[in-house]
């Protein structure tokens, strides 16, 4: 059944692209509803669209056809600038990699965010100081990412994820280079994080173990949401 | 944050920001050198010629401001000249060039120094024989020459006989009747010098000069020193522009060469930024901001630079290249960089602007 509100909303999804001389249909028509602080898990083998999913779900390209609705805004609508202003002050990312910037601090990636959307030098949400002590990372805040583990990085990256307060946070493979014990504290974490702040989160994942830290897990496979899996 | 992150960039590769920053400072230190050395020139001949001590030059028809080194006139002028009321000295020089802008000044040394007040001996003391010649301490600390030393000028060979405080017409003086002869222009000078009984007359007498002489370029002594502008010396003011040219597509190339490489070093970081929504004129701007520091750092460093070149080139030849600090000019190096570095940017910048940011994020 459809909740009247939900914070995301995905209808008919289609994106197709060409790579050399084949024509790729990534996404065949997803269908997707989260509910505002929901953790969703969206499971699949590799090729199977999620990670083209996760890329229009988080306003890095446009779909082909069909709809995105994030926090009552139809992303499909939107030029690159319009994106990339949603993407700095609706929208967190959590990436496999990390992708913290080298040359700043962790601080300082977390505040590149917060300057981003134009909140620099403005007091820091409440919520977030009480995940910065939950992420257990504020004494590392002035190393650089190469100071830092995998697990304080990617930690790290929640953090910057979340520091705008975004309506929605979307997480690529987030344990995919992480040991098993830094993967279960950051799948910890980040379900603390829903549970503690109610913050929204879809998590894309191969790993079925990860997406068991969800609320509901979706699969995907050939480009589409398998109903009933 | 901005200002953060593009002083972070830099300093996360020294090695590509100090040679930037070097190559940017040799661009700023060339202009400068080669400005300075034009006006230096200009400066130092406007001194010597002060130094004479005349109060009006007469130039053979048909010569510039600045050409030199030949004998055009008849050595008669000079008497034409003492006649002339409220002359109290007149004096005839012979300039032979001998080479770049050299030359040698063949002087009555006894009207000489009455006009200039007498030449300051540093060591040795006047001409004595005929192949005699004395120089001026740069000229000597130039070629190492000392008293007693024997220098070929002019297909001649000269016994030095005196070193001379720098400043009064020329860098080398010999006997003017003994130049006159090896060079086969006897009877012929180059300038003629005339001082007044009393400054006050100097209008007057270039009155009258003027009407006698009609085709002869006659100046005020400060009239010929106003003259005396690198502008005036032939081809200096394109190629200063040349130079200048040269500059900014200089600075064009290694800005655009270090830009792009590091617009592909960070394509990665470039996605990151993107994703967290930072648009592409932002990522432009940071580029730009980073060159315009760089840029900025280097003109400071090239101005430090020329300090040290200046200071190098007085040790070596400080005859030849009395090159001189131009300050006026710092600001318009600076801008030079300024400019060359921006449009080196300008490619980079819109290549990391419209980067992809999904093909960014994968960029390994």
């Amino acid at each position: 059944m459809n909740n009247p509100d939900p914070i995301l909303l995905a209808r008919d999804l289609r994106k197709d692209f060409r790579v050399g001389d084949v024509d790729v249909h990534a996404l065949r028509g997803v269908n997707l509803q989260v509910q505002r602080g929901e953790f969703l898990a969206i499971v699949g083998h590799s090729g199977s669209g999620k990670s083209t999913l996760f890329n229009i779900l988080g306003g890095l390209t446009a779909p082909t056809s069909g709809t995105v609705i994030l926090d009552g805004r139809d992303l499909r609508a939107m030029g690159e600038a319009e994106r990339a202003k949603l993407r700095k002050t609706s929208i967190g990312f959590v990436f496999q990699k990390y992708n913290l910037l080298p040359t700043l601090s962790a601080g300082d990636n977390i505040e590149l965010a917060r300057s981003l959307a134009g909140l620099s030098g403005s007091p820091r949400d409440p919520h977030f100081e009480e995940a910065l002590e939950m992420l257990g990372i504020r004494n590392r805040l002035h190393h650089k990412p190469r100071a830092l583990s995998g697990g304080e990085q990617q930690r790290v990256a929640i953090a910057r994820a979340i520091v705008n307060n975004p309506a929605l946070l979307l997480a690529d493979e987030p344990t995919g280079n992480l040991d098993t014990e830094n993967s279960t504290v950051v799948l910890g974490l980040l379900r603390e994080l829903n549970e503690r702040i109610g913050q929204t989160i879809v998590m894309i994942t191969h790993n079925p173990e990860a997406a068991a830290y969800a609320h509901r897990v979706e699969r995907m496979k050939d480009g589409v949401i398998i109903v009933g899996a | 944050m901005v200002n953060k992150l593009v002083f972070e960039n830099l300093r996360h590769r020294p090695l590509r920001t100090l040679l930037t920053v070097l190559a940017i400072g040799l661009q700023v230190t060339l202009v400068l050198t080669i400005v300075g050395l034009t006006r230096g020139l200009v400066e130092s001949s406007a001194a010597r010629n002060r130094g004479v001590g005349a109060d009006i030059i007469i130039r053979p028809p048909g010569t510039s401001i600045i050409g030199m080194s030949s004998a055009p006139m008849s050595e008669g002028m000079v008497k034409f000249g003492e006649k002339q009321p409220h002359v109290a000295i007149a004096q005839g020089v012979v300039m032979h060039g001998i080479g770049g802008l050299e030359s040698i000044a063949g002087i009555d040394l006894g009207r000489f120094s009455s006009m200039a007040g007498g030449l300051r001996y540093l060591s040795g003391g006047p001409l004595e024989q005929k192949s005699d010649i004395l120089i001026d301490e740069n000229y000597a600390a130039q070629r190492k020459l000392k008293v007693g030393n024997l220098v070929d000028l002019a297909n001649q060979k000269w016994t030095v006989r005196g070193i001379v405080e720098s400043g009064k017409l020329g860098k080398m003086f010999v006997d003017k009747a003994y130049l006159q002869e090896v060079t086969s222009n006897t009877g012929k000078i180059s300038l003629v010098y005339l001082k007044l009984d009393d400054p006050k007359n100097i209008p007057a007498v270039i009155a009258s000069l003027k009407e006698q002489l009609k085709d002869y370029p006659i100046y005020s002594m400060e009239e010929f020193l106003s003259y005396l502008t690198p502008g005036q010396i032939p081809g200096v003011t394109p190629f200063i522009g040349v130079l200048i040219g040269l500059s900014i597509i200089f600075g064009f190339l290694v800005v655009f060469l270090a830009m792009y490489t590091a617009v592909l070093e960070r394509t990665r970081e470039i996605g990151i930024l993107k994703a967290l929504g930072a648009t592409s004129y932002y990522v432009m701007a940071m580029l730009i901001r980073e060159t315009v520091v760089l840029a900025l750092i280097g003109a400071v460093f090239g101005i430090l630079m020329t300090f040290a070149a200046r200071a190098a080139i007085l040790a070596f030849v400080p005859s030849s290249l009395p090159v001189v600090m131009v300050p006026d000019w710092w600001p318009i190096a600076g801008l030079i960089s300024l400019a060359g570095a921006i449009l080196g940017a300008l490619y980079p910048g819109l290549k990391a602007a419209r980067q992809d940011t999904i093909e960014a994020l994968a960029y390994e």
